[in-house]
């Protein structure tokens, strides 16, 4: 008797077959595609991650040291942009979600997806043009009066155009995308556990500290990282509004600030030749390691407390 | 502790839709009160009534006087917060907060209204609120996993356990046994007959049976049609309804001659 071993075989449908292909084409292309940027990141930075000055013109000593100011001021302005932009997008998104009207809700809604569509460019614009000049007298003021502040310390800019403001224009741009993932995640909170907060005697407010926001903490998180991620490789905007003078300093007011590692590659890339170029390319390396990291981060906050996520 | 209610000609809309009309009746305090009756009437509604759930769903809106000990729920100076804080919901689902712990979950109720609670007090609270939900040799060993780990019929008397830690004067049951097994709806069945010691209970289900075993008064609730108001079609002891009751609707309906 063979029936013991016989294995029933499932019937291949065409369909089946066509959607499981696709589906896995679709699945590894973003492994190749990503492989393929790594591959070209890492081969064109190799020689430069070990130069020096003599190797490069544009290097003050080695790779390093002129990287490392880079790091630190994309890193400076993005966390200063999304310490900004969270308090306000998780605001407009409960207002959204939880208080406005229906219609006023939906109006707000696409406002704010509109928001998102606004070209980086006009951004720029409209951080030199607009909000550079209207925020020098805050800063000249926070100077004068707060200067005892390390943050705040003098000089102050004469054009305002410092990493503030730049934050300030990198927390308006990631705001839409922010505000529409709150959005949603806390439309999802199932009525249920809102109701049963309610029947507890919970105010509108205690009803989102006990039930919306816990439930959408993984949301919010990944709401950060995506809107960290945007900040982290904005180009033009960061390198319209900031001048940039390439210290390394915490002062957010005056005129010496630390340029980001994209707007460093959008303005030095056309002068660029020779070995310029690899150094340029290591740096956009680094903005991968970097945000790749940042991600990294992010996946392990959500994960680490997986049993109370309200996902089970 | 545990309170009357009296309700007074109650209308219940949801917008322009009257969706129960004209109830009144009277609840004993320590007492359980079931709500019986077809899918549709109103029972559910009616109950959220009664510690102004009603009125959390848009439109919603309600006529009429629901007074507990005399207090008229619905007097424009009454804050809803407040009522809830007094009559306590348990829902057809269980829902206990998912992303908190068991412990936490008790003390949800506690720590919204307020106070600041010393953890022991908090522990001897916890301990007694489970204990009384007959949930504590279960989950002691557990107290600071998630309150989802628990089964469905061990987190429906986590809920109670939350309901009954704030200290109400009434507890509102909404159908608490329709999502569980036969072995946990007896349990939750044993703990209503302790619970109406202290609390005024009452509960809506649609298992007659249960009616006739918890509950010392039953209403029963029927709809003349699609569209048409719920209506309160007789309100008695369970004993004389599922008896002797005195409207053919009821009547039928308990016979299971309904329709």
């Amino acid at each position: 008797m063979s029936t013991a071993s016989t294995v029933i075989k499932a019937k291949q449908r065409p369909g089946d077959r066509v959607f499981s292909g696709s589906a896995v084409f679709a699945g590894s292309m973003i492994l190749v595609t990503l492989a393929a940027v790594a591959i070209f990141l890492i081969v064109q930075s190799l020689p430069a991650l070990f130069a020096t000055s003599e190797d490069a013109s544009i290097l003050p000593t080695n790779f390093w040291a002129y990287v490392g100011p880079l790091i630190f001021g994309t890193v400076w302005a993005s966390a200063l942009a999304l310490l900004m932009a969270l308090p306000v997008s998780i605001g407009i998104a409960l207002f959204i979600s939880h208080y406005a009207p229906r219609r006023l809700a939906s109006v707000l809604g696409y406002i704010v997806d509109l928001l998102a569509a606004v070209p980086s460019v006009v951004f720029g614009l409209w951080g030199i043009g607009v909000l550079a000049p209207a925020v020098q007298p805050l800063y000249s003021w926070l100077v004068d009066n707060l200067g005892w502040f390390p943050l705040f310390a003098g000089p102050v800019s004469g054009t305002g155009r410092t990493i503030l403001t730049a934050a300030i224009v990198l927390a308006v741009m990631v705001l839409p995308i922010m505000t529409a993932i709150n959005r949603e995640v806390f439309l999802q909170t199932p009525v249920l556990h809102e109701e049963a907060a309610l029947a507890l005697g919970a105010t509108r407010w205690e009803m989102i500290r006990t039930a919306v926001l816990p439930f959408g903490r993984s949301g919010i998180i990944s709401a950060s990282v995506l809107g960290l991620g945007r900040a982290l490789g904005e180009t033009m905007a960061v390198a319209m509004v900031l001048s940039a003078s390439g210290a390394l300093t915490f002062e957010l007011l005056t005129s010496v600030n630390p340029s980001t590692i994209a707007a460093n590659i959008a303005l030095s890339f056309p002068e660029a030749y020779g070995p310029n170029v690899n150094v340029l390319i290591a740096t956009g390396l680094i903005l991968f390691i970097v945000t790749f990291a940042v991600n990294a981060f992010a996946r392990w906050i959500v994960s680490r407390r997986k049993e109370f996520s309200g996902a089970n | 502790m545990s309170k009357r209610i009296e309700v007074r000609d109650l209308n219940v809309y949801y917008g322009k839709f009257l969706a129960v009309e004209g109830v009144n009746m009277e609840i004993e305090p320590r007492s359980v009160t079931a709500f019986i009756g077809p899918s549709g009437c109103g029972k559910t509604t009616f109950l959220r009534t009664l510690n102004r759930m009603h009125e959390v769903v848009p439109g919603a809106r309600v006529e009429g006087e629901v007074l507990i000990d005399g207090n008229n729920l619905y007097d424009p100076d009454v804050d809803p917060v407040l009522v809830r804080r007094q009559v306590g919901m348990v829902f057809q689902r269980p829902n206990p907060f998912p992303t908190m712990s068991v412990k936490d979950n008790v003390l949800a109720g506690v720590k919204l209204n307020n106070r600041r609670i010393s953890k022991s007090d908090a522990d001897e609270l916890m301990e007694r609120s489970l204990r009384s939900a007959n949930l504590w040799n279960e989950v002691k060993d557990r107290l600071d996993r998630p309150g989802s780990g628990l089964s469905g019929g061990q987190q429906q008397r986590l809920c109670i356990a939350r309901a009954i830690a704030v200290s109400p004067e009434v507890i509102l049951m909404d159908e608490p046994c329709s999502a569980l097994d036969p072995i946990s709806t007896l349990a939750i069945e044993d703990l209503i007959e302790e619970l109406k010691q202290d609390y005024t209970i009452v509960i809506v289900t649609h298992n007659m049976q249960q009616a006739s075993r918890v509950s010392d008064r039953t209403a029963f609730f029927n709809i003349a049609g699609t569209g048409k108001p719920g209506k309160l079609i007789e309100y008695d002891d369970t004993t004389t309804i599922f008896s002797n009751p005195s409207v053919k609707a009821t009547e039928d309906y308990v016979s299971g001659r309904f329709g």
